[in-house]
């Protein structure tokens, strides 16, 4: 089946092939496939977006069109290249499978790295050399400094440490507890993992909410607390201290990850090891900072690494919660304000550029760990 | 780590002290971690007035005075009340808009990124061509890319082409973002499949693309399920993607932005809030029970989301 048609391949394919198989056709090729489907698709959205037709339907439609224009990105772009010839099939073959993620990678992150950083040294509507004039502002200005100290005192040294020590603490717990028990417990713990930051701030909204000593209290928090006869708290007003109780909400939502994780890295490790930890004599605190402790050391450090990485670019809760007011300011959220509300593009940019510095170092880091671990996921 | 649910499979039994404190201590922390939620779901049964003079545990502290209504689910779906029809115009809430909204972001959000990956993983880990190695690593390289860096740039590009606002621009962007870590992961996965599974494939005439669709993609159905569930959870949940290329038109907002907008008012809805952030995460919470098996498995692996 498959001779007959290398034999019987058109001559006019020649012609393209020999041009195809020069690297700048290569890579057209490879540019050309992703570019044609995206035209087809964006006509049809551009009328979505706009037609009157019935909600549903368009939602119908649109995700039909959508996955069904991918699927037959692939397929008609390797039913071309498999009309032409074996030795430029092999070429171009390996550009069907990784040509679209290439192109929408360029276009999604790798240019704009390049193009933030350039706008970053325009003005807010990208017209004039401005210099370093944004920096200075990310440097200097009142809510940019509030944020590095939010984020990088509160967010990333109180966040990361209470949620990888809950969750190790919980870990090491449960771990002694009946198969059932554990089960429930992780899971009801793990459940606000799968809640939205914006969800999560509706939550605890009716834990921290004010009313006067003396009113009936709606937030749990001062209920408590004038229960006990003391005056209740304007929580998300008393700063510094209100950055904590947003962190506490990010606290209760991560807490579950390391948990998991932590746990199945502490069940990993071999019943030997504990067994002759335990017959030596040692106790339970001995043996959890001699054994257990040093053999998930390579997990503690990615579930570090990655609630670092999750605090560093915290936005959802912030926003919600105080919308960065009352010195809760983060820098993901001055970047989302520049963005829309100054509508400064110079400004927002190089705090974007900010953030991928301090990313870059602890993302490195992880990315290490994380190659060592990969085991994990099959 | 081949013990990745929740499931124990050690346990040693010993009836002490130390056992009991751990128990009780479980208990407890377990009860203060699902308090918060049991709050909102209380609450978001009880009358619009009840929400706004009393707190949701005098349910519990004064049972005889506890009402409980669903008018407040009724309101924020846009279905009538007993007493009067289903508001329209600027009075409504829309979640029911919201939420066909978000499914509509999701679903392809999920699965195009997943199809490209799984596409580009087998080009990087079966197809030799020059410059593969080079270009795996730009691609893992991304990962460290905080998405906040494309919003400058791509938001230029959505207004030249007048994407914003379209499902397609978040569509992208939720592709774009979720990329790196998918073809990574799922570069690892398919690079393990034993070579003699193509060989006779091969010798039997069969193209890359025939070994791909009808022997890898089933092969490797765990990890996909495993990164679906993650990226949809990932696009369900995201605020930050819609806000800035879906834009204000409450015709095309998501649950995450309709919330916002109501927490903006919260003044007099608060009623209206809870109910309407439960129905935001009914969709996450069934996902999790039902497949937390996948969850947990491709929670360990997609940590690095950028």
């Amino acid at each position: 089946m498959r001779p007959t048609r290398e034999i019987t391949r058109s001559p006019a394919a020649n012609g393209i092939g020999a041009f195809l198989s020069t690297t700048i056709g290569r890579l057209l090729v490879s540019l050309f496939v992703p570019a044609v489907t995206f035209l087809v698709l964006y006509q049809v959205f551009i009328f979505l977006r706009d037609t009157q037709i019935p909600q549903w339907i368009t939602a119908i439609i649109a995700i039909l069109w959508g996955v069904g224009g991918v699927l037959a990105l692939f397929t008609i772009s390797n039913y071309v290249i498999e009309q032409l010839g074996p030795a430029w099939r092999r070429r171009l073959i390996p550009f069907v499978f990784v040509g679209p993620a290439l192109a929408i990678l360029t276009w999604y992150l790798v240019l704009p790295t390049i193009r933030s950083f350039i706008a970053s040294l325009y003005d807010a509507r990208g017209i004039n050399f401005v210099g370093l004039d944004n920096y200075i502002y990310a440097f200097t200005s009142q809510e940019m400094l509030q944020s590095y100290r939010n984020n990088f005192l509160f967010w990333m040294i109180f966040g990361t440490a209470m949620s990888v020590g809950f969750g190790l603490l919980i870990a090491v717990l449960v771990d002694r507890t009946h198969p059932v028990f554990e089960t429930i417990c992780k899971a009801l713990i793990f459940m606000p993992m799968v809640i939205s930051g914006v969800g999560a701030s509706v939550i605890w909204k009716f834990i921290y909410e004010y009313r006067p000593t003396g009113a009936n209290q709606i937030g749990l928090l001062n209920g408590i607390i004038t229960a006990l006869g003391f005056e209740s708290q304007g929580w998300l007003l008393l700063q510094p201290w209100n950055n904590l109780f947003l962190v506490i909400i990010m606290v209760w939502l991560q807490t579950g990850y390391s948990m998991v994780i932590l746990s199945a890295a502490i069940k990993g490790i071999p019943s030997d090891l504990l067994e002759a930890g335990r017959i030596d004599g040692a106790n339970e605190f001995q043996i959890f900072r001699s054994i257990i402790l040093p053999s998930i050391q390579g997990t503690l450090i990615t579930v570090t690494t990655t609630i670092i990485l999750f605090t560093l670019k915290i936005f959802d809760i912030v926003q919600s919660m105080t919308g960065g007011n009352f010195g809760t300011q983060v820098i993901a959220n001055v970047q989302y304000v520049q963005l829309f509300r100054q509508v400064h593009n110079g400004r927002a940019a190089a705090i974007a550029i900010i953030l991928l510095l301090a990313v870059l170092p602890v993302m490195y880091y992880n990315l290490r760990q994380f190659g060592k671990q990969t085991e994990a996921f099959r | 780590m081949t013990s990745t649910t929740f499931s124990a499979p050690r346990h040693r039994p010993r009836i002490r002290f130390g056992t009991v404190m751990v128990y009780v201590v479980m208990i407890a922390i377990t009860l203060l971690w699902i308090t918060p939620t049991i709050g909102l779901l209380v609450s978001s049964f009880r009358p619009a007035d009840d929400v706004k003079t009393s707190g949701w545990w005098t349910v519990v502290t004064n049972p005889d005075t506890a009402r409980f209504t669903l008018d407040n689910y009724r309101v924020v779906l846009g279905l009538p009340l007993p007493d009067r029809p289903a508001p329209t115009g600027g009075s409504r809430v829309g979640m029911e808009v919201a939420l066909l909204n978000t499914l509509t972001v999701a679903l392809p959000a999920t699965i195009i990124p997943i199809l490209i990956a799984a596409f580009a993983a087998y080009g990087f880990a079966w197809i030799d061509f020059p410059g593969r190695r080079a270009l795996f690593i730009l691609v893992v390289a991304m990962l460290v890319v905080p998405l906040q860096i494309s919003l400058v740039p791509i938001l230029r590009d959505y207004v030249a082409l007048q994407l914003g606002g379209t499902y397609l621009g978040v569509w992208l962007a939720h592709t774009g973002f979720g990329l790196p870590l998918a073809v990574y992961l799922l570069y690892n996965y398919v690079s393990t499949i034993p070579r003699d599974i193509f060989e006779s494939a091969f010798l039997d005439g069969a193209t890359h693309f025939t070994i791909f669709t009808r022997l890898i993609l089933p092969l490797s159905m765990p990890a996909l399920a495993s990164f679906a569930i993650f990226q949809f959870l990932w696009t369900w949940n995201d605020l930050l993607v819609a806000l800035v290329f879906l834009g204000a038109e409450p015709r095309v907002q998501v649950v995450t932005q309709r919330l916002l907008s109501l927490l903006g008012q919260f003044g007099q809805d608060w009623h209206l809030l809870t109910s309407g952030a439960f129905v935001s995460m009914v969709v996450p919470l069934i996902v999790f029970f039902s497949l937390q098996r996948f969850f947990v498995r491709g929670l360990m692996a997609g940590s690095v989301k950028g």
